[in-house]
């Protein structure tokens, strides 16, 4: 067993921005991601705000180096996993045995929205090679097999905590030494099915999202992809350049509530950062900064807010939600979000919450609404929460 | 109001329920027919598709589906305006 | 991993009558044509009417499945749920694409959407339970139940005095099948009664759902061990194939010779059934070896069915009548499955009573 599981290399791709450093730009200079679609065809346009990653799909196929038949997912996975793993620069790779565990929500629904219309009408019609990658596992095997990872490869799907869970199951399969290194996290592109589903909820705003303002009307939609290169410490020892940090706790409850809302004290996500905390042997005092989920609806920041509240008051790290200017990117989101702690650690930052005017009243708290740098950041507490009650917490931890 | 509760019944699925089985006073949420926020969203969508009436802010929903007699009124109200 | 992992009980809805009062093993369903379809329970004596009015015929296999193995297990609170699923809920994520393509994008309803989330079934069975604990869904193509199955097993060394409820789902929709057989997977005019010997291209369309109650704690009322599980993926060869076996059984210090019994997956496509018969001539050359897929057909989580077969020959110490085999001799006390998933993913689990 290795004691730590350390974090070695990151990669991040979303609206604002296709790799670490544009991340790190934009979210200094508080540049968030949403507008108009111009990559997305949906008859949404005009009426909701998207945060798309700024590439066509064909752009993204000429960086990713994977057809340009294969899902946005696919993509987007391929382009931040692979940054990832050249981040971490282990030079005997192909020695060790290596994983990849993504996760997803829409895998291929891109491609199978084209094939569908046709299909509908003539169940002859419809290009087979637009379902042929449909399934969540299929974009996670394009990736491994281009990465050259073949000792473990799985997808993990739990709606909008999917990639906090492959992080840490990730981490769990180097612990019980079986693997030595992991990339893990996840991706999601945007799609009609995904945009029409939510706007039925009627929990889009039609206005860039305020997460945990009084006056939040709701979420907007992103994509993009995020991923850590997990290692064990023998790995980690072998390295020419130090580890980010570790991943010290983790948790994940079920709120057992309903199957789209959250219960009104988030009981779930208190258990998954009270139990992260508990692994980690942390206590909240040693938090020194929460990525919030803070999708920017009602339920979500107030079931969210309410959880910190009994876990944390009266005393609280500073937090923000960094949807404010990804959007909500679902299966991504753990993913992205576990990089951005991760670079919070590594150069002593803290996000600023965007377009948080008239904090909620509920709450004794207010989540940062500045860039702030020169920070001291021992440990960050990372959350994701999803439908089905799926909530998870990851705590990263300063070596 | 038994064309409605037809269509209520049929949109969100209740098959053990005949029209007479909702009273039209019967709350439709929770402690009544044990709806649930999701429904709420399907009976906008109905009055919506039937009724050509278009419920854009979610929070109204309480007060038009507390029972199929609010539902109906509602209805009503929203058809004479129109004429 | 040191802990030793049990199976407390188990429950499959499969194509044969293999759950709850209308069990009868001993007798094969028959099937002709391209597919199976799964022999279901009546639900409303499973849910509550208002649960059931939004669960689809996936959700509901699943649910019950799950449901039924747990009550079995005398478990109340389960620390973990863990599904697999390759193809998700299939039948939803149909009904809301066509609506928004039919509909263009306006007038749609959540509850299709809300339903083909991946983590449905793994999330209903939280709430039937009302469970707050440990709750993950893997989506792996043919390493989907595997996955769980894995994770379930990691959580058994992990923490002491441990119960898991791990399973994996999979359904045919009409337009998935549609779909699915222009890809060329399937014979036409096929029968389940001599599918394994057909020796020609495609397979029969199969479908399933089978939980395990997994446990670390050893008990008289266990009904098996499931001493090892692997999984490799694409091999070069079937020689790569083969020495993974091997290894398999050595890593396990199990000479193949203790094995009394070896569940291969065939299912009748010449091609994928080539490695099967190239180990029944090397390695399991003088073992005792039966199909399963002839009960319940292909499909990326059959290995589930396959790991509830093995525990239902454990715990009778007999191969169920409707396998189709004469199986005399010596007791059968250690099983060993292998199975591939169109030669992409490939899984080894070692069971012993």
């Amino acid at each position: 067993m290795s004691a730590s599981v350390l974090v070695a290399g990151v990669g991040v791709m979303s609206s604002i921005g296709n790799n670490v450093a544009e991340s790190l730009d934009a979210l200094e200079s508080g540049k968030a991601g949403m507008g108009d679609m111009h990559y997305l065809d949906s008859l949404l346009n005009g009426k909701l705000p998207v945060a798309e990653v700024k590439f066509s799909n064909q752009q993204l196929a000429t960086i990713s180096g994977l057809s340009s038949s294969v899902s946005r997912t696919a993509q987007l996975s391929m382009i931040a996993a692979r940054e990832a793993l050249n981040d971490a620069s282990i030079k005997n790779f192909d020695q060790l045995r290596t994983g990849f565990i993504s996760a997803n929500t829409v895998a291929g629904m891109d491609k199978t929205e084209n094939f569908f219309s046709e299909f509908l009408s003539d169940p002859s019609k419809g290009k087979l090679r637009d379902v042929v990658h449909h399934e969540c596992g299929s974009a996670s095997e394009l990736v491994a097999d281009e990465l050259a990872i073949r000792n473990y490869v799985t997808t993990i799907s739990t709606a909008c905590s999917s990639s906090a869970n492959s992080i840490f199951f990730g981490a769990r399969l180097i612990k019980h030494n079986m693997l030595d290194v992991v990339i893990a996290g996840g991706t999601d592109a945007l799609t009609k099915f995904t945009l029409n589903g939510f706007n039925t909820l009627m929990i889009l705003d039609q206005n860039f999202c305020k997460p945990f303002d009084e006056h939040r009307q709701g979420l907007n939609l992103g994509e993009g992809a995020g991923y850590v290169v997990l290692v064990s410490e023998r790995v980690a020892a072998s390295l020419e350049k130090n580890p980010y940090c570790r991943l010290s706790g983790y948790c994940n409850a079920n709120d057992a509530y309903h199957q789209t809302a959250s219960s009104p004290n988030g009981t779930g996500s208190f258990m998954a950062m009270k139990g992260a905390l508990d692994k980690s042997e942390l206590s909240v005092n040693d938090i020194s900064y929460i990525n919030l989920h803070g999708t920017g609806t009602q339920n979500n920041d107030i079931s969210e807010g309410t959880a910190i509240k009994d876990l944390f008051g009266p005393s609280y790290p500073k937090m923000s939600s960094t949807k404010s200017f990804t959007g909500h990117t679902l299966g991504a989101s753990g993913g992205i979000e576990a990089v951005f702690s991760v670079l919070a650690i590594k150069h002593g930052i803290i996000y600023p919450n965007l377009r948080l005017t008239d904090p909620m009243k509920e709450l004794p708290f207010v989540p940062e609404t500045k860039f702030l740098k020169n920070q001291n950041i021992e440990h960050v507490l990372s959350n994701s929460f999803g439908f089905g009650g799926n909530c998870s917490s990851l705590i990263f931890s300063k070596i | 109001m038994s064309d409605l509760k037809k269509q209520i019944i049929v949109q969100l699925n209740l098959k053990d329920l005949k029209p007479e089985d909702i009273g039209d006073d019967q709350p439709l949420f929770v402690e009544g027919l044990g709806l649930d926020s999701i429904d709420a969203l399907e009976l906008i969508v109905l009055l919506q598709q039937e009724y050509k009436i278009k419920l854009s802010n979610a929070d109204d929903g309480p007060k038009v589906f507390q029972s199929v007699r609010t539902m109906a009124q509602y209805i009503k109200a929203h058809q004479a305006q129109k004429e | 991993m040191d802990k030793k992992v049990y199976i407390r009980s188990i429950a499959s809805i499969s194509p044969q009558k293999t759950f709850g009062d209308m069990m009868s093993t001993d007798e094969l369903l028959e099937y002709a044509g391209d597919k199976f379809t799964c022999v279901e329970p009546d639900y409303s004596k499973i849910f509550d009417p208002k649960l059931i009015r939004r669960m689809s015929r996936i959700i509901k296999m699943g649910a019950a499945t799950a449901i039924e193995c747990l009550h079995k297990s005398g478990v109340k609170m389960p620390d973990a749920i863990l599904t697999g699923t390759a193809y998700g809920c299939l039948e939803d994520t149909s009904v809301f694409l066509t609506k928004l393509i039919e509909n263009r994008e306006d007038m749609l309803t959540p509850t299709a959407f809300i339903q083909s989330t991946h983590n449905t079934v793994g999330a209903q069975i939280a709430l039937i339970l009302k469970c707050h604990n440990y709750n993950n869904t893997f989506v792996h193509r043919g390493f989907s139940f595997e996955s769980a199955l894995l994770d379930a097993m990691l959580l058994l060394n992990e923490n002491e005095n441990t119960n898991v409820l791990a399973g994996a789902v999979d359904e045919i929709t009409n337009n998935s099948h549609r779909i699915l057989s222009r890809f060329g997977l399937y014979k036409h005019h096929a029968s389940n009664r001599d599918l394994l010997l057909s020796n020609s291209k495609g397979t029969m369309a199969g479908e399933g759902a089978s939980f395990f109650s997994l446990t670390n704690q050893s008990s008289p009322e266990n009904i098996a061990q499931l001493v090892a599980m692997a999984t490799f993926y694409k091999p070069l060869d079937i020689e790569e194939t083969e020495k993974n076996i091997v290894y398999f059984l050595e890593d396990m210090s199990t000479d193949m010779n203790d094995i009394d019994l070896v569940i291969l997956g065939k299912n009748g496509d010449q091609k994928g059934d080539k490695v099967y018969d190239h180990l029944s001539h090397s390695i399991f050359k003088n073992r005792e070896t039966i199909g399963y897929k002839h009960l319940c057909g292909e499909y990326p989580t059959a290995t589930a069915f396959a790991v509830w077969l093995a525990s239902t020959i454990l715990q009778n110490k007999m191969v169920p009548g409707f396998v189709g085999v004469e199986k005399n001799g010596s007791p059968i006390k250690k099983i060993l499955i292998y199975n591939h998933y169109e030669r992409i993913h490939h899984s080894l689990f070692l069971l012993s009573a």
